[in-house]
């Protein structure tokens, strides 16, 4: 049985990561993942694993591009600046239908930015990020030990639906210690005929590509993904509830942004105040009815963002509008306060 | 007696090359190597972005395409992955030498066991004869079309020279495919960089000279013979790093 030990955000990652079974590691110097990094180049080595620091993050995302071809688990991490530059790579790994996991330990932007927590590389990570239509499934832990728990989940949802998973984080989240129960050793991975490992003179050979010069057939294989992408939004949506049964108001945040929310909604409880929050855990798949649901019961939403608001306007397509959203925001760096988010509820309406 | 024949590593295929190019020539010197040494079956190729960005449909063994200079990269990841298997990059000028300069400098310092053939026609071909990192002083491109200025654009850049400075890399070699000696001697050179890996010596590259006709302006002929008076002058042939020779030499002195 696993114990429970003491440990970082990002090391839970790397931790859960090899428990997993990924035994490949690629990555580039960046604050604040470091621990990630530093973790891998201590483990790896020791169990015949692979922990390499690439020149750069555009070389590292193309060397998790070659793992992936070949059918091994493979991983690469970083925060917000790094992963712009990764973007190019995870076109082409979406592109060519690859599992694979990059983890995003964000920190404050745009431009070289901050170093302290962030949450404004939403829209990056769920709208596709780099060139092309195409998504990645994108799951958001709010504590150290759904760090552990989503890293092995992100593995099993890439291998399953052939497409790259992102972990999106925070500086809070990696760099917090908390108790964890790491995941017992698993490898859900799947059977990858499509992997080249060499033809040993048995088979055709295996192509793993994104260029197809002919439309028609380019468009096909679009259509297809989508099909799949389908398949995604129908079975993998994660969300966590809290207080919605008779709730009046909702409020809406995920990650460290969520832990303060919840906060906010006890003491606003204690006010007499009907409220409760929705966390999305998976941002895509996005839980569009559990808020479309929520819609027809609340007055109304606060969506608790660290950016100038992205995850409002999915709330607001998942509601279609029928119910108002106001965004408690910090950016930067900052961190909103459970006050902050208690004078939103009650700002809604919910001082009534 | 069969005199000639085309090697069981490419497909059938019919090349998209233009007439007169020799990349042709190359991608049979290459399946040559692979048929000769026995490892198709574990022969893994890196297609680039350029002209030959659908070898993946000519070689029969297991390929990838990568993004533009990227291959080394991922070469370095399927290398990393499956340590067994014969792992080579085919990519030109501008993916090798303009836009994967870091990945082909940095694979070569880290003596990646890979080996990394490079074509320079010193030109982009594919997206309509640009100037490349490697185009001529005063040469006429799309791009630098009163002919290429060292004051404005700089001088080409010397692959093989660069990475022969390095302490990583095994092998470092410069061939040319324009007359049948050269090619009889590229043909060599190309088997010792696939041999280099599978004895897992290291990071074997081979520059290739090759003739573009259709972006130089010239007719097949008049490009090989381009290539002898301007090219090789520029880009001289020869070996620039055999580490594993030199050690022998030193060895029985």
């Amino acid at each position: 049985m696993s114990e429970k030990v003491l440990m970082k955000g990002n090391e839970a990652i790397a931790e859960a990561a090899i428990r997993a079974g990924c035994m490949h590691y690629f990555g580039y110097p960046i604050t604040p993942q470091t621990e990630l990094a530093a973790y891998m180049a201590k483990k790896m080595p020791k169990i015949g694993g692979v922990f390499l620091q690439a020149e750069s993050e555009l070389a590292a995302i193309n060397m998790v591009y070659g793992v992936a071809a070949t059918g091994k688990r493979v991983m690469t991490s970083s925060s917000s600046p790094g992963v712009s530059l990764k973007q190019e790579g995870i076109s082409y790994i979406a592109g060519s239908d690859l599992p694979a996991l990059i983890v995003n330990v964000q920190r404050g932007g745009p431009g070289l930015g901050g170093i302290q927590p962030s949450q404004a590389y939403y829209f990056q990570a769920t709208k596709g990020g780099g060139h092309g239509d195409y998504h990645i499934i994108v799951l958001a832990p709010n504590s150290v030990q759904e760090m552990a728990d989503l890293t092995a989940l992100s593995f099993d949802l890439a291998d399953k639906y052939r497409m790259p998973s992102m972990l999106l984080a925070d500086g809070t989240l990696g760099q917090m210690m908390e108790p964890v129960i790491l995941p017992e050793k698993s490898n859900n991975s799947v059977e990858k005929p499509w992997a080249v490992t060499g033809t040993e003179g048995k088979r055709k050979h295996n192509i793993v590509n994104s260029l197809y010069l002919k439309p028609d057939i380019l468009e096909k294989v679009n259509f297809e993904r989508y099909e799949r992408y389908k398949e995604v939004e129908k079975n993998e949506v994660r969300y966590e509830s809290f207080m919605m049964d008779d709730a009046e108001f909702c409020v809406v945040a995920f990650g460290i942004a969520a832990r303060i929310s919840k906060n906010a909604v006890i003491a606003a409880r204690k006010e007499g105040i009907k409220v409760g929050l929705i966390r999305p855990i998976t941002l895509w798949p996005f839980p569009k009815k559990p808020l479309a649901d929520a819609a027809d019961q609340v007055k109304g939403f606060v969506s608790v963002e660290l950016s100038m608001g992205q995850m409002i306007e999915d709330i607001n397509l998942a509601i279609s509008c029928k119910k108002p959203v106001i965004l408690c925001n910090r950016a930067g760096g900052m961190i909103p306060s459970p006050e902050q988010v208690l004078e939103s509820i009650k700002a809604l309406g919910g001082n009534k | 007696m069969i005199v000639f024949e085309k090697p069981k590593s490419l497909t059938d295929a019919e090349f998209h090359y233009c007439p007169g190019c020799t990349h042709g020539i190359i991608h049979r010197l290459v399946a040559r190597a692979i048929d000769n040494l026995g490892i198709e079956g574990r022969t893994i190729g890196v297609a680039p972005v350029g002209c030959a960005v659908m070898a993946y449909d000519y070689f029969a063994c297991d390929m990838v395409e990568a993004a533009h200079g990227r291959a080394p990269a991922m070469a370095t990841g399927i290398k990393r992955s499956l340590p067994d298997n014969i792992v080579f990059t085919y990519q030109g000028d501008g993916d090798l030498a303009s836009i994967g300069m870091a990945e082909t400098v940095h694979s070569a310092a880290r003596n990646e066991n890979i080996t990394i053939i490079f074509v320079n026609n010193a030109i982009y071909g594919m997206t309509g004869g640009q100037m490349a990192p490697t185009s001529l002083p005063g040469q006429v491109t799309q791009t630098s079309p009163y002919g290429r200025d060292v004051k404005v654009t700089g001088y080409p850049v010397r692959i093989c020279e660069m990475l022969a400075t390095l302490d990583g890399p095994e092998f470092i070699a410069r061939v040319a495919v324009n007359n049948v000696k050269n090619v009889k001697n590229a043909e060599k050179v190309i088997e010792k960089a696939f041999r280099n890996q599978v004895e897992g010596k290291g990071f074997s590259l081979v520059e290739v000279i090759s003739a573009c006709p259709t972006n130089w302006g010239m007719t097949p002929d008049n490009a090989l013979k381009w290539i002898d008076e301007k090219m090789i002058p520029y880009y001289p042939l020869g070996v620039y790093k055999d580490r594993s020779a030199k050690e022998e030499s030193q060895n029985d002195k």
